[in-house]
């Protein structure tokens, strides 16, 4: 239980995907601009996350270690969940229309994102087994979900301030980004003292 | 050989795979789109206005085919967008009443004043929330252009410190009815051209104090007008297009010149 916790904390926290690993960067900033679209594309990839951790593992685990192709890893995760990705669309359009018309625009989003790729990967690198995995992808997308909805709160608040007209736009957004990253540099060290590994 | 052959198998039988079962997937699962919904789609505007009622024009689209919405919903395409959605789906057009926005505040500069040096966010909704806005009235005319902002048309500007609409342009689509925090903005029949302009519903005197182009409530308009249309609630006066027949009457016996005519005074006197 306290492994879970550990798991979690610091994929939510510490190691915030978005603010503290650079992941995912491009919808951080391109749909963090309302907070229904920052939650729904947020939920969009921790339903991703998960599922493409729930596919790629058993495939590292049985298709490329025991042939010893284990560098094979990112063109073949790569692969998996771009196909993964359009599948799911196809099957939410046909049996979940409702959900596909709230997920749907951020599907196609999702399947080149980084943040989902790079979740695949650290899960091998960190050598969890499957639950875990599947446990800190799905805590590296509420990370990212916090990130977005925190994110979406700073943006709304600078649509209505008065900025010089040099900084407006994409440089006052990349700097409200940098000092947010940095407040979630405070979490680091949070794990070891609240859990006492 | 052997070393270089295995990693290219794998790799190309998990893609082949992953083709294979897209395609069937994409056989077996596709949710056939009514072309009906594409056609009537290319006929609006495609301003996702909201005018009709609908969260935009591709769910009007989709409602328009499947549930049957009535077709002369649209009011910035009008008629002509009617009839084409009819001719789409063989039904008959009916009738699009053309709507155009109004105004209702007069207070232009030099008639009411600013109680403030207001320097906050340069919205209307911002110094709304600021004491009632920066006017000495608290129903005027904030004059931050939040109406501005949202039409898609150009047809609503600032002039003088207050919004004015040019009926020319004006779709009567109500983006700006719904942006305007002072809900200062009426959507009324294009064809109604006589209306207040004030939304005060402070007493007479007060609304004097304040402004000098207010509505006070004193009702002659209403026992001027000869068709009813005109109804004095809470110290303001207020037209019934429905009733009104732009005869220009009331705009004679105002004492404050708050009631005003569209049609420029030389047409009035021929028509």
């Amino acid at each position: 239980m306290k492994e879970i916790m550990v798991i979690l904390v610091s994929a939510i926290l510490v190691d915030n995907f978005v603010l503290s690993k650079f992941l995912g960067i491009c919808p951080f900033l391109g749909v963090s601009k309302k907070l229904d679209s920052a939650v729904g594309m947020s939920l969009a990839v921790i339903f991703v996350m998960a599922l493409a951790t729930a596919v790629t593992w058993p495939i590292y685990d049985s298709v490329l270690v025991p042939n010893g192709l284990e560098y094979l890893n990112t063109i073949v995760f790569i692969l998996v969940i771009a196909a993964l990705v359009q599948l799911v669309e196809i099957v939410l359009k046909k049996y979940v229309p409702a959900l596909h018309r709230s997920l749907g625009v951020y599907l196609p989003l999702i399947t080149t994102n980084c943040a989902v790729l790079g979740v695949t990967l650290l899960n091998i690198e960190e050598g969890y087994n499957l639950a875990h995995s599947l446990i800190n992808s799905v805590g590296a997308g509420v990370g990212f979900l916090l990130a977005m909805v925190l994110f979406a709160g700073v943006r709304s608040r600078m649509e209505s301030a008065k900025i010089t007209k040099s900084f407006d736009g994409i440089p006052i957004t990349l700097i409200a980004a940098s000092i947010v990253s940095l407040a979630f540099m405070g979490f680091s060290g949070v794990v070891e003292g609240i859990f006492k590994v | 050989m052997e070393g270089i052959m295995t990693p290219v198998i794998i790799v190309s039988v998990i893609g082949i795979l992953a083709g294979v079962i897209l395609t069937i997937a994409a056989k077996y699962m596709a949710v056939p789109v009514d072309e009906r919904v594409t056609d009537v789609r290319a006929v609006l505007p495609g301003a996702n206005c909201g005018a009709c009622g609908f969260a935009g024009c591709d769910e009007y689209a989709e409602k328009l085919v499947n549930e049957g919405a009535a077709v002369n919903k649209c009011t910035p395409g009008g008629g002509d967008v009617a009839k084409a959605i009819g001719a789409v789906l063989g039904v008959e057009a009916g009738e699009v009443v053309p709507m155009a926005a109004i105004v209702k505040c007069s207070g232009v500069c030099g008639k009411t004043s600013y109680v403030m040096d207001y320097q906050g966010p340069q919205t209307c909704e911002a110094c709304n929330f600021f004491y009632q806005g920066r006017g000495s009235c608290s129903h005027a005319c904030l004059g931050f252009g939040d109406c501005v902002d949202v039409c898609q048309y150009n047809a609503i500007y600032i002039e003088n410190g207050i919004a004015v609409v040019d009926k020319e342009l004006c779709t009567g689509c109500g983006m700006c009815a719904r942006a305007c925090p002072n809900l200062l903005i009426d959507i009324v029949p294009a064809t109604s051209n006589v209306y207040v302009g004030c939304s005060s519903t402070d007493k007479g005197a007060f609304t004097r104090k304040v402004c000098s182009a207010g509505c006070i409530g004193c009702k002659k308009c209403e026992k001027t007008c000869e068709y009813g249309a005109i109804t004095i609630t809470d110290n303001l006066a207020g037209i019934d297009p429905a009733k009104c027949t732009n005869c220009g009457a009331c705009v004679g016996v105002c004492p404050t010149k708050v009631i005003k005519s569209l049609v420029p005074q030389a047409q009035e006197a021929t028509a």
